[in-house]
């Protein structure tokens, strides 16, 4: 077994199907790890698999096969030590603000005085940026306070391992730059563990250490780990100026839209192995960033159409 | 009050003067008397003398409320009581059945909504129960509680029983999804997460269901009370049609859609208060 804080090993998932007949797996063959402190993003085309992968992580869901390990446990069922933050945020909309991060700190320390919850509730609202509004019901939120709410009931009960599921995906851009860099000083302050989903190619190199592409599915895999090798101090103003950027940034897109469709049945695929999937540093090549780290010798794969038997 | 509800009070009150004046018109006392048989012979045993039509004026219905309104808590003797203390007799039924009837209700409404298989196996049982008129449970009731004013109670609460149980149900199981996986995530214990998640989230179906349930009552109530008589505001109705006092059964009947309307506005109410916005 690894000593990785969070490992995945070949997971796996099929749906039922409503006929009865057996489904293709949405994903196989998933492994990676996550170390204490790093923040993984992962990025893929809709419908591969993301959510039902953090769902495995967070224990809402069942795998088909396969096993996901947390600081050396099986993960088997939802826990305190894992922060969920949903994409449709998930409020309680009968509760204030303060009462929905309020109702998570007493699940996690149960035996508290009820002024320290709300002190420690607060503070994390304020870290938000929410100071102002914990009186407010959901409904008289905008989605961007929303979320930010959702945020702070996740950091509120300082979970081992944060879990996010496109966080951002409602909002406008503008919004969405404030929150980024709200997260990302969070973060950066404590040092916490993180594992996002995310539609957007900027964020994940802004957030980011790792970036972990998916092929589409079904069968879906992750197809490689793109290492971003910017220094960890980035800013959202100052990210275009790193020669890095353009380079990572090219990668990212070239997979979004040119091999994650045909990845499965490429030759890409044949010599790629499940288990270990090549770590990339686009960021430090000296080359263009379109070409693909592949074995020497072998022809670069070809963009065919996928036939799924 | 604003413009627009001054309008509609202003052509409410139009509608209640004209029903008011056709009313009048059609039962003022004629001179000719082509009116026939049975009609007749009521106003006479009416004893009111110059009452031609048979059918009570809006003035004669008029002293019934002054008269029961102004002395409404007098009591002398079974046939003869106030119109409020009909009226509790009747709420108090209403009160007891409905609040044995959410005991039930509600906890059995929660465990089915709870449980996807549950649902299933009493939903043949439900489908059947609810349609039956709660009257046709009462020779059942007098026969094995043996007691007129139990039999009461007991219609009450196999009438309002369904509405509220199957809303219940429907609002747990429909509780989003969402909700439930953030108290999951927060290993809320089951009891913390029916009371501050399942119960607020459901709350305003499970209301809707109370309202209903109230409404069936008290529709139920008063048919109740002409059956098994003895007290309440049916059992009035009853009493002042023997005494062919029509102008009494007039009144009794504006009491009834009274109490309603406002047993009706009290879950309305409720119901406001556990509506949330999303
Ligand atoms: N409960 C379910 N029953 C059957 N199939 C499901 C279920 N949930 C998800 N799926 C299927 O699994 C696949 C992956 O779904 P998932 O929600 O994980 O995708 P995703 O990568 O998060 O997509 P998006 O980016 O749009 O959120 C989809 O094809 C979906 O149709
Ligand atoms: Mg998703």
């Amino acid at each position: 077994m690894s000593t990785h804080f969070l490992s995945v090993e070949n997971l796996k998932k099929v749906y039922p199907s409503a006929n009865g007949k057996a489904n293709a797996p949405v994903f196989e063959d998933i492994n990676f790890h996550i170390d204490k402190g790093e923040f993984v993003c992962i990025i893929g085309h809709s419908g591969c698999g993301k959510t039902t992968i953090l769902n495995v992580l967070a224990g809402l869901e069942e795998a088909s096969a396969g096993n996901a390990f947390m600081d050396s446990r099986e993960v088997s069922g939802p826990s305190l030590d894992r922060g969920v933050v949903f994409q449709s945020h998930a409020l309680m909309p009968w509760m204030s603000v303060l009462g929905n991060v309020a109702f998570a700190v007493k699940s996690k320390w149960p035996d508290w005085p009820k002024d320290k919850i709300n002190a420690h509730a607060s503070k994390y609202l304020e870290m938000v940026g929410l100071g102002h509004a914990i009186h407010k019901k959901p409904a008289e939120l905008s989605g961007g306070m929303k979320q930010r709410v959702g945020i702070a009931r996740a950091f509120a009960i300082q979970p081992k391992m944060l879990l996010l599921d496109e966080p951002f995906g409602a909002l406008d851009a503008l919004t969405r730059g404030t929150i980024q860099d709200e997260l990302l000083k969070i973060v950066q302050a404590t040092h916490q563990t993180v594992f996002m989903i995310t539609h957007d190619v900027d964020e994940a190199i802004l957030l980011a250490d790792k970036i972990m592409l998916m092929s589409n599915g079904p069968h879906a895999k992750i197809a490689e780990i793109v290492e971003v090798t910017m220094p960890r101090d980035r800013t959202r103003a100052g990210i275009h100026h790193d020669p890095q950027y353009y380079k990572i940034r090219n990668h990212l897109v070239d997979f979004l839209v040119n091999r994650s469709k045909t990845y499965a049945g490429a030759d890409a695929e044949m010599f790629h192995d499940p288990k270990n999937p090549p770590l990339v540093r686009p960021g430090l090549d000296s080359e263009p960033a379109q070409v693909v780290a592949l074995p020497a010798g072998k022809p670069a794969p070809q963009l065919k159409q996928v036939v799924n038997q | 009050m604003s413009k627009f509800t001054l309008k509609a009070a202003f052509i409410s009150l139009m509608m209640l003067a004209i029903f008011l004046g056709a009313w009048q018109l059609a039962t003022q006392p004629k001179e000719s008397a082509v009116q026939a048989g049975a009609d007749s012979e009521y106003a006479q045993l009416m004893g009111t003398g110059q009452q031609k039509t048979g059918f009570p004026t809006p003035g004669m219905v008029g002293k019934s409320f002054v008269e029961y309104l102004s002395d409404p808590f007098y009591d002398k003797g079974p046939n003869d009581k106030g119109i409020g203390i009909q009226i509790a007799y009747s709420l108090g039924r209403v009160a007891l059945g409905f609040l044995l009837a959410t005991l039930i209700a509600l906890p059995v409404g929660f465990m089915i909504g709870m449980s996807p298989l549950l649902y299933r196996a009493f939903d043949p049982f439900i489908q059947v129960l609810k349609p039956i008129s709660p009257l046709a449970w009462m020779p059942l009731a007098l026969y094995s509680l043996k007691d007129s004013d139990i039999s009461g109670i007991f219609v009450i609460f196999i009438c309002s029983i369904w509405p509220m149980l199957i809303n219940t149900a429907f609002g747990v199981a429909s509780v989003r999804r969402d909700w439930i996986n953030v108290a999951r995530t927060l290993e809320v214990n089951p009891l913390r997460k029916a009371m501050l998640v399942i119960l607020p989230a459901a709350a305003p179906t499970i209301l809707t269901g109370m309202r209903i349930s109230m409404g069936i009552a008290w529709l139920v109530i008063v048919a109740a009370e002409m059956l098994v008589g003895g007290t309440g505001i049916g059992y009035f109705v009853w009493n002042e049609w023997n005494n062919l006092a029509l102008p009494n059964v007039i009144f009794a009947v504006a009491m009834i859609g009274i109490v309603g309307m406002f047993l009706d506005l009290l879950f309305g109410w409720l119901q406001k208060l556990v509506t949330y916005r999303e």
